[in-house]
This record gives structure tokens, sequence and C-alpha cells, in this order.
């Protein structure tokens, strides 16, 4: 092992395994920041959202129409590639299933696209059936700028930067096309349980 | 928040292996021309994003892992280093 | 001068704590004797790293206190009490401990004595530090550029190296030193009492006609607005240099 400093600690994280905890993550209380540029200043009146792409008829909804839709409070772990987990996360948000609801397409893949240029790919698998929402709140509260708010996508069943802030629509494709950090050297997929953090994992 | 290019000297020079700050880049998107120390950078994400500081749009993405960088310059049309220390 | 390394990958070396000096409540100089050093400039920073026993790491930034013409290489912390890496550098870490460091980093954000230039240095809390390694350079090398600091702290126990500025200042060397407070009001002060503005700029910093060299450091909301201010006012955006402080391990 190589050299320790005396005495750090770091900031508070539980390593102690769980069966709650995928390889490699950490267990936090607080809840970090990452962001890749300046948030975004979102203006709800002006504010869609879309589904496009291989589509016979796109979707749109604005605000007072996404936000008439059904919901769902659901609770779930979230894990980011950089390693922290947060547990027992709350949420409100609009499934994908809801969104998709009668949505007839040939597409296999998608790409969520964000205020800020971010994008991310997902299978179509990957974000129905239960796995995936449009959350506009955290804890009981209007999601906050910082941590994506208005509305931001919501998988938590793969690594945390696939749930993408400031969203706007998903496309759907018949191709992947890697988003931001999968063209980068993120993995495609991002499996937090098989630990598919980077390229060749 | 954002930092500025100071903020990534060490990471630059573990990859380029000279001191990057003072380099010069050309904005592929908007053809602003700045000191690397001046751009406008994001460290708290999966990677650093380098950002142009006159119409933010990316000029390079910095992700580590693995034992390996993956280091994106396509934002950047041009890049302008002295040949001396 | 040793090289200051402006060529090669930054090796990681070990400084080992010789001595502290407490500036302020919560800031701290830490001295380093770095049997590897290669010599710095001034305004230019090292990237400290610390590893917990689980194999954690943090690494944060700090800017090199000290000039290049002195051996011991020093570190000017500001404790953060919501810090990861501040509360242990400063609290923790004592004499004898070793700090792994990688150093010195920085080509633009710095100041070489011997231009005779109007100097114009704009810290905001713990970014006076890379500005007190330019003026202690510029001391060490009796530069006779014209120089002015504008130092901006929350109150007046606040202010680092206060007695070391107001020596400089007193020293009839060119060096003039603007404290403004935003915090208090203390009894029978002299200085400036609230945030930097353009009114402040106006009558501290030098005429544009001069052809300044403007260093600006502190919390990026001070740098872009201090910066901002002077760009309006119709120094040339090339003349002014920036360094952004920030908390390198986001959390909210």
């Amino acid at each position: 092992m190589g050299f320790i400093s005396r005495g750090f600690r770091g900031k508070r994280r539980d390593t102690a395994s769980s069966s709650r905890v995928p390889p490699g993550q950490y267990v936090v209380t607080d809840w970090p920041v990452l962001s890749a540029g300046p948030t975004p200043r979102v203006n709800v009146d002006q504010w869609t959202f879309s589904i496009e792409g291989e589509i016979d008829a796109p979707k749109r909804w604005t605000w007072k129409e996404f936000t008439a839709l059904t919901t769902e409070n659901i609770t779930k772990d979230i894990h980011c590639v950089t390693k922290w987990s947060k547990l027992d996360t709350s949420w409100k948000g609009v499934s994908v299933d809801t969104l998709m609801d009668g949505v007839d397409t040939a597409a296999e893949f998608t790409t969520v696209f964000s205020d800020g240029g971010y994008t991310t790919n997902l299978t179509l698998d990957d974000i129905t059936g239960g796995k995936a929402w449009v959350a506009y709140e955290f804890d009981g509260q209007p999601l906050h700028p910082e941590h994506g708010g208005p509305v931001r996508f919501l998988v938590p069943h793969l690594y945390f930067w696939k749930s993408a802030k400031w969203v706007r629509g998903i496309r759907l494709q018949k191709e992947e096309h890697p988003g931001f950090w999968e063209s980068n050297g993120y993995h495609i997929r991002g499996d937090p349980w098989l630990e598919q953090r980077y390229w060749g994992d | 928040m954002r930092l500025d290019g100071n903020a990534i000297g060490g990471l630059l020079r573990e990859i380029f292996a000279v001191e990057m700050t003072s380099a010069v880049g050309t904005c592929a998107n908007c053809g602003a021309v700045n000191e690397v120390g001046r751009v406008h950078v994001y460290v708290h994400a999966p990677g650093t994003v380098v950002r142009c500081p006159a119409c933010e749009a990316v000029l390079m993405r910095v992700v580590r892992g693995r034992g390996r960088y993956w280091v994106d310059m396509s934002g950047v049309r041009c890049l302008e280093l002295a040949e001396e220390a | 001068m040793a090289g200051t390394a402006l060529l090669g990958r930054l090796a990681w070396q070990f400084g080992t704590l010789a001595d502290i000096v407490q500036e302020t409540p919560r800031v701290a100089s830490l001295y380093f004797d770095i049997p590897e050093w290669q010599g710095h400039l001034a305004g230019q920073h090292v990237d400290v790293r610390l590893t917990a026993d689980d194999g954690y790491v943090a690494e944060r930034s700090y800017s090199i206190a000290s000039p290049p013409e002195d051996r011991r290489v020093a570190l000017t912390v500001e404790r953060l009490e919501d810090g990861e890496v501040s509360p242990y550098l400063v609290g923790e870490l004592r004499l004898g401990d070793k700090l792994e460091l990688r150093g010195p980093i920085g080509g633009y954000f710095v100041w070489r004595a011997g231009e005779d230039r109007p100097l114009f240095l704009i810290g905001g809390g713990s970014g006076v530090v890379p500005l007190m390694a330019m003026l202690r350079h510029r001391e060490r090398m009796k530069s006779k550029a014209p120089t002015r600091l504008l130092y901006s702290s929350r109150t007046l126990a606040d202010i680092i190296y206060r007695e070391e500025l107001g020596g400089l200042a007193s020293a009839g060397d060119g060096v003039a030193v603007y404290h403004t407070l935003t915090r208090e009001k203390p009894e029978g002060w002299k200085g400036f009492t609230r945030r930097v503005d353009e009114a402040m700029m106006q009558e501290v910093a030098w005429p544009k006609e001069q052809m300044p060299a403007v260093y600006i450091c502190g919390p990026t909301t001070f740098v872009e607005a201090a910066a901002s201010l002077l760009v309006s006012m119709g120094y040339p955006p090339l003349s002014i240099k920036t360094e952004r402080f920030g908390a390198t391990g986001g959390s909210a």
C-alpha cells in the first residue's frame, strides 16, 4: 500500500458492504452536486417535453399539460459513477411508461436530451417497464435547479449520469448514439451492479 | 460553480507533459481566442468539462478511469503553445 | 533560479511540515521542507493529495504563498467548516508530518519581477495568497514596479498578512494597500467598508492609460465581478489575469 496521510478520514462515507450498495460505491448522506456546465435558467412557461424521432406522431407537453399527467411517488437508491450512493431518495414524477403510452415505434434506442446540450443514450428497454421517470419533485419539494430542476430524467437502476438533469425530451432511434459521457470514456450502458463505469468494463 | 483553467493545470500537465495554462486555444464554435487560464472549467462532474468563456461551447472533456484518460479536444480548433518554457 | 519546471510530467513529492503560523482564527500558513522542489514562480500553485487508510483519496489545489527566493514552500490555507481537506491541513497536520503534493503548476497566473509596468492586485478572502507571493517576490527582487493591492475581507480579524502588508505599504517602496471590509465597520477604520464597486475601483485602480498588469484572485463571483467592472471601465481584457477559487469536492 502506498502513502497514507496520517489521521486523514475524508468526508463521512459508509464503506460497510451491504446488498444495497453496488461494488466500489460508498454511501453518503448529503447530495453532491455534479455539473458539466452552467445551470440552465429554465422558464416553465416556455418549457416543453417531447418524444420525437422514430415515431409517427411526435408528442409534446407543455408544463401545464405535463404536470396534469398521472404521477408516481417513488423511493429509490441512486448511484453515481464517482462512487457515491444515496439511499432511499424520494421523488415524484411521471413514469416514462405513461409518456410512451400508445406510442408505436421500431426504435430500440433512445437519446435523452436536455437544456444546455447534455445528452445520454438509453435503450428503450432500460427506460420502460417501470424503470424510468421524468421527475419534478424531490423529497416533497420542487426539484432544485442545481439538482436538475424544474425537471430531470430519473433512471435509478443505471449510474446517475444517465438521469439527465434539465431534461427536455426523448428521441427514439433505430441506432445507438453514445451521449455526452458515453462518447468520451464512460460505459455505453452503465449498470452499477456490473460496475460498468468506463469503456471496456 | 465554475472555476477556470488554472484549476486543471495539474491535470493538463499530467496529460500533455507541459504547462498548459498559458497555451492559447481558439474556440471551434465561436472563434474566441483565450489562454487556458481564462477558460471556464467545471470540475464537479463525472469528468472535467472545459467551456469557452465567450459562448460556453464545450472546448474539451477529460475523463479518467482504470488507468486511462479520454480526452476530447474537438471544441478547440487550434492550440498555440510556446516552444520553450 | 533552479528551473521552474514548465516541462515534463510532474511527480508527486513529499513535503515535511516544518512550521505553522496562525494568520487569522481560520487561516494558517504551513511551511514545508520539500527536498526535491525545483523552484517556482510567484502565482503558481501546488496540488495536494490526501489518502485515507481505506484508499479514499482527496485532492485540492493551494496557491504558494512564499516567494521563489525562499527555500521553504509556504501554503496559506483557510479552514472551511464543512471542508474535507482544509480541516485536515489546518487542525490535524502536525509538525513532522508528510504531505503529498505536486507542483509548481501554472504558467498563466504568474508575475515575474523585472517588469516596471504598474501592478494592480485584487484579492478576495484567501485569494490574496498568490498575490502575497507576488508582493514578497517583488520585495526580495527590489522591483520598482509601482504596485497597488485592493484586498477584500469579511472583518478586520479575517485580514490575512495584515501586519506584513502594513509594513510593505509603509516601506516607501512603491506599494499601496487598500482594504475593504464587507461585514464590519470597526471604530476608527480608515479603509473601505463595502463590496468592491465602480466608485472604489475609480479611486484605487491605476488609470488605464498607465496600462497596469492586473491580477484578480478569489471566489468565482468576486473575480468575475471585479473583472467585469474593470472591463466596463475600459481596461483591456487581456491585461487582466484571473484565478478563481472554489470548492473542488462539490456537495450541496
